[in-house]
């Protein structure tokens, strides 16, 4: 068990790797006249890893996510996709929001197909599909209920199918968890690391959770508020293949939410 | 309302005002009410009455036709000052100052345009009904949430299909709307019909008080009511099966 790397941002910034899915390339954001929202961002994300962007609040974790997503134009640099760069949004990107988005009128089953339904793909085969992701997410049986029907946990899982479904590349969740409850959030982060090993995926997750981040994460981006900056970016070095419960007590994993705590402390205090 | 243990229902209000009605009409306290019961009877009276058929056609046509020109113009209305922002800023002022405004005083100008028929009932029904609708599906715009709209954005749905999520997203305030356009719609109607006096209920009603029939005069109004809120329930409850997801909402 070797401790984290902490690696400095700018060493980390591999633009030209082959392997990376997502690059950002000196990405600033500035809200209004003066609020910089995001400063010179270089990172980029490896295909099948999970990357969490990690925070305290007004850091621009999600605008970042967002600007990736093209949801949001940066104002200036650019975001590349497989190589590409990102004009808006895209099949090879999917999101799950942070209040799970879903349509209170459609069943489980339509709002998982979502995503299939605007590309146009016929009925029968994206219900297949939403069907198999349904139960990927552990709601089988939930297809005809309709989201106000669902406890907080569950409707995340639907979005989280709905995100499958459409077979994306990368996975970009904007703190999925963070509006459910505790026990529910374990159980789901849990999931995530079984969810993983099905499929090959890459994820980027927008967390305020150090523990969250920790126990899930290949790979840490600290972001530092106003004006956001790679503060740090770590490593973890944690064997995910062993009981879940075991990972929440190995000293590597204790040991990093320590340091993790220490580099973030002087921006809350 | 419970009464020494007993549930009554909430409709048992009315039967005490029938009871004070009859007594007023009884006694002959004031000249306009007839007893209840008197009211009653001509109500068999009134319907069974060819003109009275002929009215009711002419009546529900105009409130129909100015009803549904009305949900649809008041709907696209709202959904523009919803989603437009120079739009909002031009016309909300305006449907605000016609929602309150007197609108029975603009019935002769109305009537002065379009003549002294349906056409003008038909406008009323509409003025009445309209801006209410365009307010409430103003608000139900505004308030669909932006999440969903950028979940639909990320998932590349067409312009289309968005705007269709944002009328169904807003749809427990449209309806809400449509409910209170409804009961202005019968407003509308019979003030129309009142003030241009000679087709429809309009009609009946001058006939009645020229002639001193107070008894079918009052049976006429408990029919309007009865149309009025039957009506509003009936939309009411198609609210109550779009309402369940209201709450879920954002």
């Amino acid at each position: 068990m070797t401790m984290a790397k902490p690696l400095v941002a700018e060493t980390a910034v591999r633009a030209e790797d082959s392997d990376a899915v997502i690059t950002v390339r000196g990405l600033h954001k500035v809200y209004g006249n003066s609020t910089v929202a995001l400063d010179n961002i270089d990172l980029s994300f490896m295909r099948g890893h999970l990357t969490s962007l990690l925070g305290p609040s007004g850091c621009g974790k999600t605008t970042l996510l967002k600007i990736i997503a093209g949801l949001l134009k940066p104002t200036s640099g650019e975001v590349l996709v497989n190589g590409k760069p990102v004009r808006g949004p895209g099949p090879e990107r999917a999101f799950v929001f942070q209040d799970f988005a879903l349509m209170p009128w459609a069943t489980v089953l339509r709002n998982a197909a979502f995503g299939l339904e605007v590309r146009g793909a016929p009925k029968a085969e994206r219900e297949d599909r939403a069907r198999h992701y349904i139960n990927e997410v552990g709601l089988a049986g939930f297809e005809d209920k309709y989201p106000h029907e669902l406890s907080g946990g569950m409707r995340q899982r639907v979005g989280l199918a709905r995100a499958l479904a459409v077979d994306a590349d990368v996975l970009l969740m904007d703190e999925p968890f963070s509006a459910v409850d505790e026990q529910t959030r374990r159980k789901f982060q849990e999931d995530l690391i079984r969810l993983r090993e099905v499929e090959n995926k890459t994820f980027i997750l927008v967390t305020h959770s150090i523990e969250e981040a920790v126990y899930l994460s290949d790979r840490i981006v600290l972001l530092s508020p106003r004006p956001g900056r790679v503060a740090d970016i770590m490593e973890p070095d944690i064997d995910r293949n062993v009981d879940p419960d075991l990972i929440r007590r190995e000293p590597a994993y204790l040991d990093l939410i320590d340091d993790i705590w220490r580099g973030l402390r002087h921006y809350v205090e | 309302m419970t009464l020494y243990g007993y549930r009554i229902p909430s409709m048992a209000a009315l039967l005490v005002w029938a009871v004070i009605w009859e007594i007023i009409g009884r006694f002959e306290l004031v000249m306009l009410f007839p007893p209840f019961t008197k009211v009653l009877a001509a109500l068999g009276d009134v319907i069974s009455t060819p003109s009275f058929a002929a009215a009711a056609r002419i009546t529900m046509f105009s409130y129909l036709a100015g009803l549904a020109i009305a949900v649809v113009f008041g709907i696209a209305l709202g959904m523009l000052m919803g989603l437009v922002k120079p739009a909002d800023r031009l016309l909300n002022m305006w449907v605000n100052i016609f929602l309150s405004a007197p609108l029975s005083a603009l019935v002769p100008v109305i009537m002065i345009l379009l003549g002294m028929g349906t056409p003008t009932v038909i406008a009323t029904v509409f003025m009445f009904a309209v801006w209410i609708i365009a307010l409430d599906t103003r608000a139900g715009v505004q308030h669909v949430s932006p999440s969903l709209m950028e979940m639909s954005q990320s998932f590349g749905a067409s312009r289309f299909k968005r705007l269709n999520m944002i009328l169904l997203a807003a749809l427990p305030e449209i309806l809400a709307g449509v409910r209170l356009g409804v009961i202005r719609g019968v407003k509308g109607v019979v003030i129309g019909q009142l003030l241009v006096s000679i087709i429809g209920v309009g009609a009946l009603f001058n006939l009645y008080s020229q002639n001193f029939l107070m008894a079918h005069f009052w049976a006429l109004i408990l029919i309007l009511f009865a149309f009025a809120l039957s009506l509003a329930a009936l939309v009411g409850r198609l609210e109550t099966r779009v309402e369940y997801y209201a709450g879920s909402r954002g």
